[in-house]
Parts: C-alpha cells; sequence; structure tokens
C-alpha cells in the first residue's frame, strides 16, 4: 500500500482550541518573571516545603487502568514490592523522624487514607511530632483517571478525606492524588468535599489559581522532577547523585530568589527509600543544607499558601 | 516500505573538501531550545499514543506546561548572558497559545523554524496531501507571527513519512523561493552539514542537531545524572573542536525548556555554554545561517565529491 492510499480523519488537521492561553479552562496563561514578587514571612526569600508521601501498596494490585510506579511487578503475591514499601511506614518514617527533629523540618504528611485508618500507632506519633496533613487519596491502587465513573470516583474522594479527618482531627485542606494522576472531574470532586489547595500539576514553582465548576482550587505544585523516587527509581540515579540535585536546585533557587522574589522549593520524600539505613545520611545531608539557611523559611505547604495569598494581597 | 532512505549516500568522514566557517572557526555551534506544545486531549493517531496513561495525562502534560510558564524565561535569561541567539523548534500553535513567549524570541532575533503544529500531532498516517497542508500550516504560521520566512524543519516529535523532507523543501520553497525551506534537523548520520537528495532536485541540506546531546534524550530517555551531561557537552565539544582545526564541524545543543530550566539541570547547562563560547574560534550561529554558509561555499563542493567518490566505488 502506498502512501497516497491511506489518511487521518479530517478532525487530525482541525485544531478547535488553538487560541490564546490553553486548549482547556482550567487556568490562565502565566509566566512566573511577569508576576507580581513573592514575600514570604521574616523577609525571608526560599520557602521550603518538605513533604513525606505515606503510602500504602496493595498486595492484590489491580494496576487498572495502569501500574502505579513503584507498586506490585512481580506475579501474585508479590511480597517483595509488597513488604519493601510496607517498611517505609514500620522502619523508614522513623528514620525520617528523628532527621526531622534533629534540623527542625516542619512537614507536610501527605498520607494515604486507608494507611491511616490501618495504623494508629503512625497516625498518634505523626500527630504529636507535629505538622500537617494532606490526603494522598485512599491508597496506590486506587487511580484517579478519565474515563473512571464519575459516582465511584466521588464515593473515592469522600472516603478518603472523611477518614482523615476524623483520624486527625485536622481540617484536611491539601490533596495529592496517587501518582499525581487525575480524571476530568478530581478537581471538581476536589473543591466539592472543601479541598483548598491541590499538588498533582507540576507546572509550576509558585501556587496559582485552579478553576473547577464547583469553585477555585489552588494549586501547589509538587515538583516531581526532584523528588527521590523520581531520582533513584525513576532514573535510577545515585543517593549521592540525588543529594548533589537537590544542593543544586536549592542554591539556585536562592540565588534566583533574592535576585526575582520569593521562590518555593517543594521536596517530596519517601520513607520507604530515604528511610533505608544507607540512604537516610543522604536525607540528613540535604536536610543540612537547606534547613541552616538564612534565606529560607520552612513551614508545612499550608502555611506556604496562606503567606502566598497575603503577600499577593499586599501587592493589590 | 524502503530498505534504505535513499536521501544521502555514503561519504567517508575522512578526506572530504575542507569546510571553513565565517572567521576561520572551526565548530559552528547553535543551541536549539524546542518551544512545544503538548495538547491535553490530542486525538488519537494510529500509530502513536499521545500520552502513556489516559486523558488528562496530568503529569506529562503539566511538566511540559512548567516549560513554558517557567523554564522558557530561565534559559532564555542565560543564552543572552552568553550572547546567543536561539533557534526556535516550534510548535507553531504557541504562536497562538503563548505569543508573549514568540514576542520575546522575536526581540532578540532569534530564528524560529516549524517543529509542527503541536507536538501531539504526528505525522503517521497522513496522505501526502495532509502533510503538505500541515508542513504548509507550519511555515505560513511562522510567517504571519514573525515575519520569517521558516527555512529549517523538524518533524513533530520525529514523526515522519518518506516525503517529509521534499514536501517541506517544495512548500518552503512555493512560499519563499531560494529562502524558504533549505533545511532539515531530521537526520543524524553526521557531524558536518550534508547535500540531501530530494525528488524535486532542488539543493537542500541537512544540518547536524544531534540527538546524543538532546536534553531529553539525555535526561528522559538516558536518564543522565545533570553533571554528567555537563562531562557529555565538554567532550562533544572538545573532540569536535580538535577536528574542526582540519575541516569545519557542528555542534548542536537541542533543549527543551521544561529539562534544562530544572533548577537543579541549569547549571550544567550554563557551565556548558560558558565554557563552549569561552573559546575563541567558535562561529555562534543559528540553523539557518549555518545552512545558508553551507549552501554559498561547500554544497556544491560537497556534492562534486560525493559523486565522484560513488563513481569511483562503482568502477572498483
Amino acid at each position: 500500500m502506498s502512501s497516497n492510499d491511506r489518511s487521518l480523519p479530517a478532525d487530525y488537521l482541525a485544531y478547535p482550541w488553538r487560541r490564546h492561553g490553553y486548549d482547556h479552562d482550567r487556568y490562565a496563561w502565566s509566566m512566573l518573571t511577569e508576576r507580581p514578587p513573592v514575600q514570604w514571612p521574616g523577609g525571608r526569600s526560599l520557602a521550603v516545603w518538605v513533604n513525606v508521601s505515606l503510602q500504602f501498596y496493595p498486595l492484590n494490585q489491580r494496576g487498572v487502568p495502569f501500574k502505579v510506579p513503584n507498586g506490585m511487578a512481580m506475579p501474585y503475591p508479590d511480597l517483595r514490592h509488597y513488604s519493601l514499601r510496607d517498611y517505609g511506614n514500620r522502619v523508614g518514617i522513623f528514620r525520617l523522624l528523628q532527621a526531622f527533629e534533629r534540623f527542625g523540618v516542619r512537614p507536610t504528611w501527605a498520607i494515604n487514607a486507608q494507611l491511616a485508618e490501618q495504623t494508629p500507632y503512625l497516625m498518634e506519633r505523626l500527630k504529636a511530632f507535629g505538622g500537617e496533613f494532606i490526603c494522598h487519596g485512599w491508597n496506590m491502587d486506587h487511580l484517579h483517571t478519565g474515563g473512571q465513573d464519575r459516582d465511584e470516583e466521588a464515593a473515592i474522594v469522600r472516603r478518603s478525606v472523611d477518614t482523615l479527618r476524623a483520624l486527625t482531627g485536622q481540617p484536611v485542606r491539601g490533596w495529592l492524588s496517587p501518582a499525581k494522576h487525575q480524571s476530568w472531574h478530581t478537581p471538581e470532586l476536589l473543591a466539592e468535599n472543601g479541598i483548598d489547595y491541590c499538588c498533582d500539576w507540576v507546572n509550576d514553582e509558585l501556587p496559582y489559581a485552579f478553576a473547577t465548576e464547583a469553585g477555585e482550587l489552588a494549586m501547589m505544585p509538587l515538583t516531581t522532577e526532584i523528588e527521590d523516587q523520581f531520582v533513584m527509581c525513576q532514573n535510577l540515579h545515585s543517593e549521592d547523585a540525588w543529594v548533589d540535585q537537590v544542593k543544586d536546585a536549592f542554591d539556585f533557587l536562592v540565588e534566583e530568589s533574592r535576585r526575582e522574589g520569593g521562590r518555593l522549593l517543594s521536596l517530596n520524600l519517601h520513607p520507604w527509600l530515604v528511610g533505608q539505613p544507607h540512604r537516610i545520611a543522604c536525607l540528613e545531608e540535604v536536610l543540612a543544607h537547606i534547613t541552616d539557611h538564612e534565606a529560607v523559611w520552612q513551614a508545612p505547604a499550608g502555611e506556604i499558601l496562606d503567606a502566598f495569598r497575603a503577600s499577593q494581597q499586599e501587592v493589590r | 516500505m524502503k530498505e534504505t532512505l535513499g536521501a544521502y549516500d555514503y561519504w567517508p568522514w575522512e578526506n572530504r573538501p575542507k569546510i571553513t566557517w565565517p572567521g576561520g572557526a572551526r565548530v559552528a555551534f547553535w543551541v536549539a531550545p524546542n518551544v512545544e506544545y503538548y495538547e491535553l486531549d490530542p486525538p488519537a493517531n494510529p500509530q502513536r499514543k499521545p500520552w502513556p496513561t489516559p486523558h488528562p495525562s496530568v503529569p506529562g502534560f503539566s511538566i511540559r506546561d512548567y516549560g513554558n510558564r517557567v523554564g522558557h524565561a530561565r534559559q532564555m535569561a542565560l543564552l543572552d548572558k552568553y550572547g546567543i541567539r536561539g533557534s526556535v523548534s516550534l510548535s507553531v500553535a504557541l504562536c497562538e497559545h503563548h505569543p508573549e513567549i514568540i514576542e520575546m524570541c522575536r526581540e532578540r532575533d532569534w530564528e524560529f523554524f516549524s517543529h509542527g503544529i503541536y507536538n501531539t500531532r504526528y505525522t503517521y498516517g497522513m496522505s501526502e496531501a495532509q502533510e503538505r497542508e500541515m508542513i504548509r500550516d507550519g511555515i505560513e504560521t511562522i510567517q504571519r507571527h514573525t515575519g520569517q520566512a521558516c527555512a529549517g524543519y523538524l518533524a513533530p516529535a520525529l514523526s515522519h513519512s518518506e516525503h517529509t523532507l521534499d514536501l517541506f523543501a517544495e512548500v518552503g520553497q512555493e512560499l519563499f523561493g531560494e529562502e524558504g525551506g533549505i533545511y532539515t534537523c531530521d537526520l543524524f548520520h553526521d557531524d558536518q552539514p550534508t547535500p540531501i537528495r530530494l525528488r524535486s532536485g532542488r539543493r537542500f541540506v541537512s544540518v547536524p542537531y544531534s540527538l546524543e546531546m538532546n536534553d531529553t534524550i539525555v535526561y528522559a530517555v538516558n536518564k543522565v545524572e545533570p553533571r554528567h551531561y555537563l562531562t557529555m557537552l565538554k567532550r562533544h565539544f572538545d573532540r569536535l573542536y580538535a577536528e574542526g582545526a582540519e575541516s569545519g564541524t557542528v555542534m548542536c545543543i537541542p533543549t527543551h525548556n521544561y529539562q534544562i530550566s530544572c533548577p537543579h539541570r541549569i547549571k550544567a547547562f550554563e557551565e556548558a555554554l560558558e565554557y563552549i563560547t569561552g573559546h575563541s574560534d567558535v562561529w555562534v550561529a543559528t540553523g539557518r545561517e549555518i545552512a545558508r554558509h553551507y549552501l554559498e561555499h561547500h554544497h556544491d563542493d560537497a556534492l562534486h565529491d560525493i559523486q565522484a567518490k560513488a563513481a569511483a566505488a562503482g568502477r572498483s
């Protein structure tokens, strides 16, 4: 068959959304450099958000419609990945707590609601430590994806948020989807459940307004490219290379924030990964570098968002 | 389907006619920032899925959007600092979506060449008439928004047909005579420009663009650490610079504003630019300038040499 015998449907060359802005109506087009400068509390120029993803990877993973990264990879029962992920919640997290204590970190706990339900000891320990809880969905096998039944997804969001609010006694303002994946309805469902901000869209380095039919959300981008699992599990870089990369990112953002206005470094961590004995010192090295610095304001995500909003008010 | 491409002949690296760059430079150095738009919900193509997961594939879409919101200005500041005018590989729909970026590039007299309409619309499965229409749209859009006669082409997402180069050269010539459609970035067979055989017989050139130095290939496909990318860039340059003492070579760094401009990677890029532009006999050029110089001074000699060597090989 020659290439002349075939063609694509005519609409493959039609571009109905080719217009100023985006091919969707979720948020406004805006370049970081064109916005009014941000001021963080105490005259600091770099806000640091240390996020800990606490996750439950079910042994009977359905993997629908795709297998979550870092989930079960072997035929059932995949004991190796199941137990290695569980390690983070039993062992690794306690090494992170020690490190946070030592460096005075005020963390953000992004936790799967089912894990919160299953681990009352851990929840009490985290609550006593302090920090902000945000909802990380139900578990790592309950993905939010296009084509999903809206009612089914609505039930998962509601159950997850309600469960975590009941168990923490906190308002739970923030949401992080498993694998940062969404359906077309996820933002509406979050807004309907009183969620104030979402961390899934990694398209910015500062918060911005995100439209839903149920009211506005704030998007708080939780950078993927520098997070531990992306660098060490997806890119297969060494833990030392990860330390270099976080330090380089930090040093660059400090410089830029002094020159151009407040910036935000978001650092997502997984206790099943950096909580390993051979990696925890690397986390400690990172924390030593990014916490003890005159430019830094370290706070939980919700406080950072509040300070951002206050700063924008002053500008107006 | 053809067994060999047929667009160029075998032509050994040694004993070629000497290439002389302006000012006697050893290396023609150019940077090609890909400024791309990926659609959130592109139509299906029979041969290639635009996103790995059901739409909206938030992780992939949002990091590419990051490139335009955050990364572009950061990369541009560096190119300004080192006196480099970018040669933009442009998803031309970006002229409509984000004209502010086009304006910033235009003010700096950067070159624009076509990289298709969107990086989520592939050539695969198109009829020749459809591909011609897509190519025409690309060239006309660039002319309308920048005033430039588009000289170069990198097929969208590197998706090709057997006639891609022919069609680009034909439409470019039709619209702009000798100015339009003179070079391709789609071939990776050489470290110097080479003549390309077209069905029209028109003089046309391949300008080395380099997949090996392409940041997305380096970071996202080959999973290279940022500091090692710097080492690779320096080694690549050092060898081309050394060989360029005998006959001019070309080095390109193809970039993506969502890769190179991340805070943990931008230092590597900056050090590479400082190193390369710190050498005196480097011709910092654009793709069009390299293609034009080659067509004017070297293309015909090269063609004669290729034909003579092919004839000699046929006699032996």
